[in-house]
């Protein structure tokens, strides 16, 4: 499979055309707006914690094909998860996005959004992959300030 | 100059007889680059030119054979140095037809020159309730500095609206200018949409109420033969960079009467010609702005820059590149679901598109595995973005190098951007 075909795969591509939990949410405890400065791309992420557990999550925003699938993928994954696995499942992407020669294992242990580690061979759109990333973790941090990749 | 309004015919002969492309790419080296195993496109010249051999050889020269400090050393080579920078200072008020020397300023860049313009001249004569007109297509160094002034001062910001080919409605600019109306600062050309604005009207305009006005030409001295006094205007702020010399210089164009009247923009060395602990006198002008050692081998390769496009015939440039545009309009109309953001009548060689369901970001990543370097985002000029609608545009940008088999080869590589998003 060639780089290109890696990063474009079925499942992104599907992501994008259907995004999951693309959505406003009236009932949200916690809300962060995330930002791009270098292409403009944007997100907000809701969440309804209850007992530190994410009980729904849910994403607007516009952005490219690898922004918006990445928040679709997260918001698929990180419903019923508490804080804690939120935060260890963010660090081990974070990782396999940026390809960090660290820990060569952070691709084992993210599920299905391994399917977005062809990312990694793509520099300049790393960033478009961790926007969401960033965002739901200001979200649950319960930060003022929007969310940046820079 | 680059206009569509020119007929198409006499246009094309010219372009295909007389320019020989293949002799204008041998001296760019870079142009021979092969991108993931597929020759380089370069559709990115609105973002940066190429260079050269002579301005890379020009660099090389001075490091060589004459670096030194400028305007202080009484040995050969601070002479030798002197003389090249000051030499390339006269090749621009030259190539932009300047009355005097000491009305070229260099600077890092347009931004810088903008700054300047603002904080020097807008910090000393405009005062709370004062009026700066600029259009709804500038980039943002075209806007913040201005805001930022408006803050200091207490001005307020009038912005004279586009339609829908991205041409600016004159009738509105008529509207905004009143009697408050103290700086006007527009594009020469956009660097999102390509439009050439009207600008010699635009100076007339200002001018019967006696407001100065700067012009942006960051994206104009590229493809347009430029002359400050046929436009008239007060300021004229461009790039070395985006003229095929390197980063990190440019050139604030004042006139002299405006520039005296203003104090300095930085302190430092080079700028005073006495200072004690109680008073210190500038220098005269251009020396006055210039604080500091400036971009020595920069000015002297923008100079290098000038002497090369000085050589080719620019008559024959602009056929070339208006072919390059009318052929890439033409190719990329007609792919499905694509959309050229920027229509208008005169235009340089900038074309903007959207596709109705790919992001512009993913359309720059395929593209870049084609070999082809275009721009994705929104080109700093949010406000255009927000204008037409659209997060982001995908921009090709051409350069007098460029050919019609490149062109060929970017709907070429639309069509596999199709393909990939079905």
């Amino acid at each position: 499979m060639s780089e290109l075909d890696e990063l474009y795969q079925e499942v992104i591509l599907d992501h994008n055309k259907s995004p999951r939990n693309f959505r406003a949410m009236a009932d949200a405890n916690r809300k962060a707006e995330g930002y791009n400065p270098l292409c403009g791309d944007h997100v907000t992420v809701f969440v309804h914690l209850e007992d530190g557990v994410i009980r729904d999550i849910s994403f607007q925003g516009s952005g490219c094909a690898i922004s918006k699938a990445s928040a679709s993928l997260m918001t698929a994954e990180l419903k019923g998860k508490n804080e804690n696995a939120a935060q260890l499942l963010f660090e081990n992407v974070h990782k396999m996005l940026t390809g960090d020669p660290s820990d060569d294992q952070a691709v084992d242990k993210v599920g299905k959004l391994q399917i977005l580690s062809g990312v990694c061979k793509f520099p300049a759109r790393v960033k478009c992959a961790s926007l969401a990333w960033h965002t739901v973790n200001a979200a649950l941090k319960g930060e003022s300030q929007p969310a940046t990749t820079e | 100059m680059l206009m569509k309004a020119v007929p198409q015919t006499s246009d094309r002969v010219v372009g295909q007889s007389s320019f020989d492309v293949a002799r204008v790419r041998a001296d760019f080296p870079i142009l021979l680059t092969k991108v993931h195993g597929k020759p380089l496109v370069y559709f990115d010249n609105g973002a940066t030119s190429q260079k050269p051999r002579a301005v890379i050889d020009a660099l090389n020269h001075y490091y060589s054979t004459e670096n030194s400090n400028i305007h202080r050393g009484v040995h050969y080579l601070s002479e030798q140095a002197t003389a090249a920078y000051e030499a390339a200072r006269s090749k621009i008020r030259n190539f932009i037809n300047a009355r005097a020397d000491r009305e070229i300023i260099f600077v890092r860049g347009t931004t810088e020159a903008i700054n300047l313009v603002a904080q020097c001249y807008g910090r000393s004569f405009l005062k709370a309730g004062d009026e700066i007109i600029v259009s709804a297509m500038e980039h943002h160094s075209n806007i913040v500095p201005w805001q930022m002034l408006c803050e200091q001062v207490g001005a307020k910001l009038r912005v004279i609206p586009i339609n829908h080919d991205g041409e600016i409605v004159m009738e509105e600019y008529r509207r905004l200018l009143n009697g408050k109306t103290k700086f006007v600062s527009v594009t020469h050309v956009s660097n999102a949409l390509g439009t050439i604005v009207p600008v010699k009207e635009i100076v007339t305009l200002a001018h019967e109420r006696g407001v100065p006005v700067l012009l942006d030409g960051a994206q104009a001295v590229p493809h347009l033969k430029v002359d400050v006094q046929q436009l008239g205007c007060d300021f004229y702020a461009f790039s070395g960079h985006k003229m095929f010399a390197p980063t990190g210089v440019g050139v604030l164009y004042g006139r002299a009467e405006l520039l005296e009247k203003m104090p300095p923009y930085q302190g430092g060395g080079d700028m005073i010609s006495l200072v004690t602990f109680e008073k210190t006198h500038y220098n005269v002008l251009p020396y006055k702005f210039e604080a500091g050692t400036p971009h020595i081998s920069g000015g002297i390769g923008l100079g290098a820059a000038i002497d090369y496009l000085s050589a080719l015939d620019w008559q024959q440039i602009a056929a070339h590149e208006h072919r390059l545009l009318d052929y890439a309009t033409d190719a990329l109309s007609s792919i499905d679901g694509l959309r050229i953001i920027g229509t208008a009548k005169q235009k340089a060689g900038v074309l903007s598109f959207v596709f109705d369901h790919v992001h512009a970001h993913d359309v720059g990543t395929i593209l870049d595995r084609e070999g082809v370097a275009v721009r994705a985002g929104h080109h700093c000029a949010m406000p255009v973005m927000q204008r037409f609608g659209v997060p982001a545009t995908t921009r090709a940008s051409f350069a007098f190098y460029n050919t019609i088999d490149e062109i060929d080869v970017l709907v070429r590589a639309l069509e596999s951007v199709l393909k990939v998003f079905g």
